[in-house]
């Protein structure tokens, strides 16, 4: 990949390495359905000369035959659809998805609060279903359909649930927030009418310090059209 | 000259109203930009090297693996050899590098040397505490005479363990360097102007080179008041490699070392008369919240009793610090009073309501306050119909009542604001306070707006920067007042500036307009009203500015208020396990501003109050002094399935809004605990005395001994 350096301040003592790029994002989505982790790999490596020499340790005939193909221990190129839009990076195999975003592509919508999938923070939906974004590695989750918190909606344009979470003040300081929002997204797409059971264990995966909880339970129900609301 | 009180009750636009936080859409479609989510431009990462052991004297470090790493840029010694370390995951060293990956890497290939210290974590042992420090009892009138007189006495001992803040977004900060003399902090904190302060006199610049921003964080609740040692490293580190600077603390350091609350073990003694009226208190409590011991909690709470005596022991551990937390020292004060109270009142044969009742007028001067929240209560948890005598309950699953009373004092704190109005109609308030999600940014975006007769939409709240007009930390409830007060006396002022801008524009005297619904309108009638925006246009094109302060002049707060809570718990006898069935929260607080927030507030307590009667607490391994549950696995938070239906009523009106605004955020955390356990005893016939209230422990009180 290309490298990028980036201009020196006044400092003397300032150190002359350089550093990765901290996002790199392409404006080429790939076509619904289309898209296909080694058709757009190949893409990748036949547009970036500067990316064939990492891209062909994972293309190499050996991995095409269907033979398992080792990636790393070093930075790999990896390419990845995030709320309906494509990404690469550069990365160590080991890295996780919650990394990948945060810290190289900067969606820092999902938080990272325990790092071990206990408390839900970092919740997105991989191919609609929720996941902890801790406990996913990055190159695991090339070619799926990643949704954050970001792309669910936005301020102006508010997912339903985002806006039932505002109605009902299911949120305090917020730092679960983004993980409790895809849940529920999540679980509303997998029951539009949940009852109480239903949405205690389906958002039991997730915690909140501040106390949310009766706000969450009346966003849920308004989302869901017709509960009652907090608010 | 304005008169600085709140609109009367029938005047209102938006105080007292159901508000949605302003801040609600960014935070819930993650654009809200916390501490940790900066990431700068050349960002390194920075990752602490921690003490394995809980007291131990530093003999080497050697640095040189992890400085020859690719991708590091700097590694820092903390605490050199010689250091005498006194708990674990203690911070020895920090590197700088540039991905997260290559500095913990690096972290782990620091290399140092220790010789171990004996240690000490097991405080309630007191009497094998190597450095016990007891206080002198504090005594009024004859206790031991009152109890020998006592018609019904109860004694038993009462123990709340140590727990953490365990804030979702653990301690840290990015630094940057504008030029040799000014560094921006993105903290997460709940004093940025405090920070600003400690920072520069840390690393020796100017505190108003110190530009702290903090607009949104990831929870405090009393452990983020001080730019602390990893603050001031972040920042070195930054200076030493001329690039902005990321260090967060892993969760477990966060759990560790980043805020204790004291545990607190108690022996209490307690006699009644045959009435029923509290006449004797005996008691000594013991606790620690790391190395300075703890603090003496107000034992007897709440209550004061003719004849009393109570005496404290503070017993240092090798444990991470205590740090305030929310409510500090009452709610364990809470839970070893209000336990003792309902063991007493089981001894007396009484009903707790009306042996509470019976003793109400030994609260103090809101007694009244605490009698009519106590029939409140008592009316929605149904407990007349409901409650019955301790252990009437039969079966497997058995169910019991208990409430529990608590207090704060929660005066606003000393604040500054600036109010400006733009000749677009725009009206904004500059304020160097912070929201930790208390809704801090929408009750003075509410102020505002009230004081001008403008919607909310129609004002800005600009805040969560250091450079802005200093306001106190955000602790001890006392923000709310700090910020009203500052915001509405500014406000009024700003009117004021304003009509002398406009008036002599209007061919009028200053003293005959008024602004009212949104109009600027004239006293005498000689013109039209004129909506606001019509007359801001004649401010020009520099904007009219006003100052306010708190405290200032007028009464818009206060400090006192009570509070009751009643729990309805269910425990399974064969398994010790204690669930919610219905909590019940019914507080007051003076004027409250935004109903939607505040009862937030209280909902939140209540949930935290859950988590620390059942399931949350630091254990330590007397053996190697480690703290065994340093994750969130096993540092237990609550669920949405474990906290139960809630229902929370404030208390407002006329009695309550004259009193101005009171802090909301520590009372109605106190409570929970105590409520909860007298309910678990309630129900299951023996005495609940150990937060958390796990199934072991809850089993082995059934079994006829504590764990």
């Amino acid at each position: 990949m290309a490298q990028t350096r980036y201009p020196k301040t006044p400092r003397e003592e300032r150190p002359e390495e350089s550093i990765e790029a901290p996002t790199r994002r392409t404006d080429e989505t790939p076509e619904r359905g289309s898209f296909s982790r080694r058709q757009f790999l190949r893409g990748s490596a036949a547009a970036g000369a500067a990316s064939a020499g990492l891209l062909s340790g994972i293309l190499d005939d050996a991995a095409a035959q269907g033979e398992p193909g080792v990636a790393g221990p070093g930075a790999v190129d990896m390419a990845f659809k995030i709320n309906g839009k494509a990404y690469v990076a550069t990365l160590e195999p080991r890295v996780t998805l919650l990394d990948a975003l945060r810290n190289h592509l900067d969606l820092t919508g999902a938080k990272k609060v325990c790092d071990r999938g206990t408390c839900g923070a970092c919740t997105v939906l991989l191919n609609g279903d929720p996941v902890y974004a801790c406990s996913v590695l990055a190159i695991e989750a090339q070619g799926a359909e990643i949704t954050t918190v970001e792309g669910l909606g936005s301020p102006a344009n508010m997912h339903p649930i985002q806006q039932a979470f505002v109605d009902n003040d299911a949120q305090q300081c917020g730092f679960c927030t983004p993980g409790f929002v895809v849940a529920s997204a999540a679980l509303l797409n997998r029951h539009p009418n949940p009852d109480q059971d239903t949405v205690h264990r389906e958002l039991g995966g997730n915690l909140c310090r501040c106390g949310t909880y009766a706000g969450v339970r009346a966003a849920v129900a308004q989302a869901a059209g017709g509960g009652t609301t907090n608010g | 000259m304005a008169e600085y009180t709140w609109p009367a009750a029938g005047d209102r636009l938006h105080i007292g109203k159901r508000i949605s936080r302003l801040d609600g859409p960014v935070k819930a479609t993650g654009r809200a930009k916390y501490a940790y989510d900066m990431n700068r431009l050349g960002m390194l990462w920075a990752i602490m090297v921690q003490s394995p052991h809980a007291h131990a004297r530093i003999t080497g470090i050697d640095t040189s693996a992890a400085e020859a790493m690719d991708g590091v840029v700097k590694v820092h010694i903390i605490q050199d050899v010689g250091t005498e370390i006194q708990w674990a995951h203690d911070e020895i060293v920090a590197v700088a590098a540039t991905s997260e990956e290559v500095a913990r890497d690096a972290a782990a290939a620091v290399k140092i040397d220790y010789e171990v210290l004996p240690h000490f974590v097991n405080e309630r042992a007191v009497d094998e505490a190597p450095d016990a420090q007891p206080a002198q009892a504090e005594t009024t009138g004859d206790p031991a005479a009152a109890m020998a007189s006592a018609a019904s006495t109860s004694s038993d001992s009462y123990h709340a363990a140590q727990i953490a803040h365990c804030s979702l977004e653990s301690h840290g900060q990015v630094a940057e360097w504008q030029d040799e003399e000014t560094v921006t902090l993105w903290a997460s904190t709940q004093a940025i102007s405090g920070v600003a302060s400690q920072l520069g006199e840390a690393i020796g610049i100017p505190a108003s080179n110190v530009h702290v921003e903090t607009q949104y964080m990831g929870g405090g609740f009393g452990s983020k008041f001080s730019v602390d040692r990893w603050g001031v490293v972040c920042a070195e580190l930054s200076r030493m490699t001329g690039r902005p600077v990321k260090l967060m603390l892993d969760r477990d350091q966060e759990v560790s070392v980043a805020g204790a609350r004291p545990s607190t073990h108690a022996e209490v003694s307690a006699g009644a008369d045959a009435d029923g009226n509290v006449v004797a208190w005996d008691s000594k409590s013991w606790g620690s919240g790391g190395p300075s011991g703890a603090g003496s909690p107000p034992i007897p709470y709440v209550f004061s009793f003719d004849n009393q005596t109570h005496a404290h022991t503070s017993v240092p551990t090798n444990t991470g610090p205590a740090r305030a937390w929310r409510a500090p020292n009452h709610p364990q004060a809470c839970f070893v009073t209000m336990r003792a109270l309902e063991d007493l009142s089981h001894a007396a044969g009484m009903d707790p309501l009306d042996f509470f009742l019976k003793n109400i007028e030994k609260t103090g001067e809101r007694s009244n306050v605490y009698t009519e929240e106590l029939e409140k209560g008592a009316e929605l948890m149904g407990w007349r119909d409901r409650w019955r005598p301790r252990g009437s309950a039969t079966g497997t699953v058995r169910s019991g009542l208990g409430l529990a009373l608590h207090t704060w004092g929660g005066r606003g704190h000393r604040s500054n604001c600036e109010v400006l109005a733009y000749r677009d109609g725009l009206v904004e308030a500059r304020i160097g306070s912070q929201d930790l999600g208390t809704g801090t940014r929408t009750i003075i975006a509410m102020v505002l707006a009230e004081t001008f007769g403008l919607g909310i939409e129609q004002v800005k709240v600009t805040m969560g920067r250091s450079v802005l007009p200093a306001s106190g930390a955000s602790g001890g409830s006392t923000t709310v007042g700090g910020v009203s007060g500052s915001t509405r006396r500014a406000a009024l002022n700003a009117v004021d500036a304003v009509f002398e801008r406009i008036a002599p524009r209007l061919g009028t005297e200053m003293a005959n307009l008024e602004l009212k619904g949104g109009q600027v309108r004239f006293k005498d009638g000689s013109m039209a009203a004129m909506p606001w925006r019509q007359a801001a246009a004649l401010i020009g094109v520099n904007p009219v500015s006003a100052t306010g302060a708190n405290p200032g002049p007028g009464q818009l707060n206060d400090s006192g208020v009570g509070g009751v809570q009643m729990a309805d718990v269910s425990v399974d006898m064969e398994t010790g396990v204690v669930s919610i069935n219905r909590l019940v929260a019914v507080q007051d607080c003076g004027l409250v501003l935004d109903l939607k927030t505040a009862e937030s507030q209280v909902y939140g307590s209540l949930i935290m109050g859950v988590t620390y009667a059942l399931t949350e607490e630091r254990v330590f391994d007397p053996h190697t002094g480690l703290m065994l549950n340093a994750d969130m696995e096993f540092y237990k938070l609550a669920g949405i399935e474990d906290v139960g239906e809630m229902i929370v009523h404030m208390m407002t009106g006329p009695g309550y809004d004259e009193r101005g605004v009171i802090g909301l955020g520590e009372p109605p955390v106190i409570a929970p605990g105590a409520a909860i356990a007298n309910a678990a005893t309630n129900a299951t016939g023996v005495p609940i005395n150990e937060m958390p209230m796990t199934p072991e422990r809850v089993l082995a009180a059934i079994n006829g001994g504590m764990a």
